[in-house]
């Protein structure tokens, strides 16, 4: 047998000067012989912990097993069982934090964890490119309404369709996938491969209705009395804004607004397509999640002549996945740690051209138990800057849930739901994804909604028994 | 895809459309917004729906050519489709009896303030109108906003109809002479200021309709934040309709003016295609 190596199996990518300038996909992915390669590495744990980290249980020695034989069949047939998605989530999981981070292999001195995610990418892309023939079961077992068609709303929507129920997934944009589509980048999760994902779905029997705004074109209550049961999946999009002086200057963008220029309305082909967007010249954005690095790496892409990041705290404590941030530095975006901005400066055509900030140091630790960031009195510089964009967080998408109040929100806002049943305050409403948890990760929407199809699953059938024993 | 059912030329600019979407038709009400997509290349855009017919599921729609996506849309015929109309966004006028109250539309502005004048005159409020326009040939909705009113009052730049001034002099008259219990102004920024000044100055409160650029229109974006009462709103699911008393008007049409330069190029480019078509 061959020695294993420390490090992962080389992946190809893109070279950072040629990315920078190009929407295409960073990482080009493995070659069969590549994956089999990277396989081979894997101990093939009895007690398979990388699994247990995995936040919808995928039988990761099982798939990986099959890939090191070859078998891509087998492969995918074990992911599909716990994934609809799987070409998403190879992309754009955290697994550093989850799967590879307990993989036993990379706990081991000198040696790198298998490359999960990567694989999951290369057997889900396989299997997009040799699809199976779909069996399209009647869907006889009744109606079901999904509101969003984020990946929480498809999870739920295609696991629901192969369990025999007729569903129609409402959309308020004009194309499916959510975030999928308006905020994560072509760089990083190409639009085509989320297409293909969705079309999967639909191919499955499932209805999608796009430009319906529930709240606004019907109403959540006509839902409700339409359908068996419903699932709120309208995600947490939202942009806060930090209302500091200058907000409303030309060139002050949310990053939702930002990435949503540029992904949903492919404002970097303009003009040919008729959505514009500012000439990206000296940029700053705020924050340090993978919003912020998205909004920095666009902006490069848009022919930025400098892009920086500025963040709070310090770079250990960045949410943004390492790979991003890597990724990011080697295309030039630079980083002003322990930094706050105060105020933009504008000119007298109210067009940005700077960023007040001011310096910050750890203090205390807070709630969170990360060490609360305090301003250095007198510390104040500025950044010139034509663009700012502010990636501070989002909120939940109030449209539907301020037309029903019926449903229970928490004191942020978001649908109080039991996470472990996706049960709401009204019988045969359901909810989760970012709706639920606020912004949080694909695969922990993707997991909600496995459990909602499952709950929502034994909520009709027993609606159903129990009406067919008193008309008996 | 939504299919246009009838289509008019209103004005030399002003063209009027009647869109089928039942969904729509059925829950619109006064002061409430679509947004359109002609195509898969196209920006979204909103246009506030002046009238509905919910028994043939069709909506109405005015608009004025200013750029691009406007002159695109005056090609459009009857039978032609455009690929998304979503709605009705916004939040709706606040109709009610409130006595007696003052409208003034502006420009294209009419074609949002003619529900509104319809609205409240069926909720049985005593209505006075004010229109106004550069000329008379480009004064639309006279006849629809006169049936709805008990007092139509016309105003002209040149005087071509009605009384030849600014829609703020008819509001200062009307002011002088009896008591107004709400007013709403409803046309170009600059108007909407001007009228919020004369309404405040007579302690009327005043509803003005803002237009800023807007994308999703679902509250998602913050594209179309305004600054009103010191608090940041997003017209598309707070308004578009505020109180105009509240708003920072220098920002608020600062902003409208954000693309100007990419808007220029891309009606440019689209005059230079259309003539060599
Ligand atoms: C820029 C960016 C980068 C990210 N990067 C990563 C990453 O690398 N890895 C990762 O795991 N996660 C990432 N995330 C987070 C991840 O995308 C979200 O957690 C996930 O998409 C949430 O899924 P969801 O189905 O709950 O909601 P969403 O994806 O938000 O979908 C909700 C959908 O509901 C629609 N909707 C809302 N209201 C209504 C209504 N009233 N009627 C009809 N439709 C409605 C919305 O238009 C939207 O399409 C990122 C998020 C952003 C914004
Ligand atoms: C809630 C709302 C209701 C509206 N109702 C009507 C209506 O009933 N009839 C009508 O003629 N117009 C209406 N508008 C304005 C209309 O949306 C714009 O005229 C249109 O988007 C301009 O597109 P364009 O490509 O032709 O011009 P552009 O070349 O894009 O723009 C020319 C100018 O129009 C303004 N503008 C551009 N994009 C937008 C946008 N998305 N939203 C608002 N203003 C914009 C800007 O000031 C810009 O400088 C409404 C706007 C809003 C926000
Ligand atoms: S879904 Fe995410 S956590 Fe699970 S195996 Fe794939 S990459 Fe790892
Ligand atoms: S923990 Fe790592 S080495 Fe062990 S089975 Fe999982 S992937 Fe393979
Ligand atoms: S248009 Fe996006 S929030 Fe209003």
């Amino acid at each position: 047998m061959v020695k294993r190596s420390y490090n992962q199996t080389p992946i190809k990518a893109q070279d950072p000067e040629v990315r920078s300038h190009n929407f295409n996909e960073v990482v080009l992915g493995y070659s069969l012989d590549e994956g089999r390669l990277e396989a081979s590495r894997c101990l093939q744990c009895k007690n398979h912990p990388c699994m247990l980290h995995c936040p919808v249980m995928i039988d990761i020695p099982g798939f990986i097993k099959k890939i090191e034989d070859g078998d891509m069949d087998g492969a995918r047939k074990i992911i599909a069982k716990y994934s609809n998605l799987g070409a998403i989530c190879g992309r754009v999981c955290p697994q550093e934090k989850q799967c590879e981070m307990a993989c036993t292999l990379g706990r081991s001195k000198k040696f790198e964890p298998v490359a999960i995610g990567k694989l999951e990418r290369l057997v889900s892309d396989w299997d997009l490119d040799n699809p199976e023939p779909v069996k399209v079961i009647p869907h006889d077992k009744g109606r079901v309404a999904v509101v969003g068609s984020g990946p929480s709303g498809l999870t739920v929507a295609g696991d629901l369709a192969v369990k025999g129920y007729e569903v129609t997934v409402f959309e308020a944009l004009s194309t499916p996938g959510g975030v999928l589509i308006y905020g994560i980048p072509e760089f990083r999760l190409p639009k085509a491969t989320v297409k293909k994902e969705i079309d999967r779905i639909r191919d499955l029997g499932v209805k999608i209705e796009t430009d319906v705004v529930i709240g606004k074109t019907i109403t959540m209550s006509e839902l409700v009395d339409d359908f068996d049961a419903c699932y709120v999946g309208v995600g947490a999009g939202a942009p806060h804004f930090m209302s500091i002086p200058g907000t409303n200057l030309m060139g002050v963008y949310s990053s939702s607004e930002y990435l949503t220029r540029i992904n949903l309305m492919h404002s970097y082909k303009f003009p040919t397509y008729d959505t514009p967007i500012e000439p990206a010249k000296q940029v700053v954005v705020i924050g340090g999640g993978n919003v912020a690095m998205d909004s920095a790496r666009s902006a490069m892409r848009l022919g930025a002549e400098n892009v920086s990041v500025i963040y709070r705290r310090s770079l250990e404590e960045l949410p943004a996945r390492i790979e991003e941030y890597h990724h990011s530095v080697e295309e030039g975006i630079q980083y002003h740690w322990l930094t706050n901005p105060v105020a933009y400066l504008g000119d007298e055509n109210g067009q940005l051209t700077g960023v007040k900030c001011i310096k910050m140091e750890l203090g205390e630790p807070d709630e969170s138990g990360r060490r609360r960031p305090v301003p250095i009195a007198g510390s104040e510089f500025i950044i010139p800057a034509t663009t700012a964009i502010e990636a501070i967080g989002q909120g939940a998408n109030r449209v539907m849930l301020d037309t029903y109040p019926d449903l229970k929100t928490n004191k942020w806002g978001y649908v109080d739901a039991n996470e472990e049943t996706c049960a709401t305050s009204v019988p045969g409403v359901f909810a989760g994804g970012d709706i639920v948890t606020g912004a949080a990760t694909v695969i922990l929407a993707m997991g909600a909604g496995k459990i909602a199809a499952k709950e929502i699953d034994e909520y009709i059938t027993n609606k159903t028994a129990k009406k067919t024993s008193h008309s008996a | 895809m939504f299919k246009v059912t009838a289509y008019e030329r209103l004005t030399t600019n002003e063209y009027q459309l009647w869109i089928d979407a039942p969904r729509i038709a059925a829950r619109a009400k006064p002061g409430q917004f679509v947004i359109i997509r002609m195509d898969e290349t196209g920006e979204r855009i909103p246009l506030t729906i002046c009238e509905t017919n919910p028994k043939d599921g069709q909506i109405r729609i005015i608009f004025q050519v200013i750029g691009k996506s406007t002159a695109e849309l005056a090609e459009f015929k009857t039978g032609s489709e455009l690929l998304d109309v979503v709605g009705p966004l916004g939040t709706p006028t606040a109709i009610k009896n409130y006595g007696t109250v003052l409208l003034v539309g502006g420009g294209v502005g009419i074609a949002a303030l003619y529900p509104t004048v319809k609205g409240l005159k069926q909720a049985g409020n005593r209505v006075i109108t004010v229109l106004g326009a550069k000329s008379k040939d480009i004064l639309i909705l006279r006849d629809e906003c006169a049936k709805y009113s008990d007092e139509l009052i016309l105003m002209t730049d040149d005087g071509s109809i009605g009384r030849k001034g600014l829609v703020t002099e008819a509001m200062e008259d009307v002011f002088n002479r009896e008591q107004i219990d709400q007013a709403w102004a409803v046309g170009p920024g600059i108007m909407m200021r001007f009228c919020t000044q004369v309404a405040t100055k007579h302690d009327v409160p005043v509803y003005v309709s803002l237009n800023p650029i807007m994308i999703d229109g679902t509250g998602m974006c913050g594209c179309c934040r305004v600054t009103v009462d010191n608090h940041i709103r997003f017209a598309c699911v707070d308004g578009p309709e505020f109180l105009g008393a509240g708003v920072d008007w220098d920002s608020f049409m600062q902003r409208m003016r954000q693309y100007r330069v990419q808007e220029k190029q891309a009606f440019e480019q689209y005059e230079q295609l259309r003539q060599v078509q």
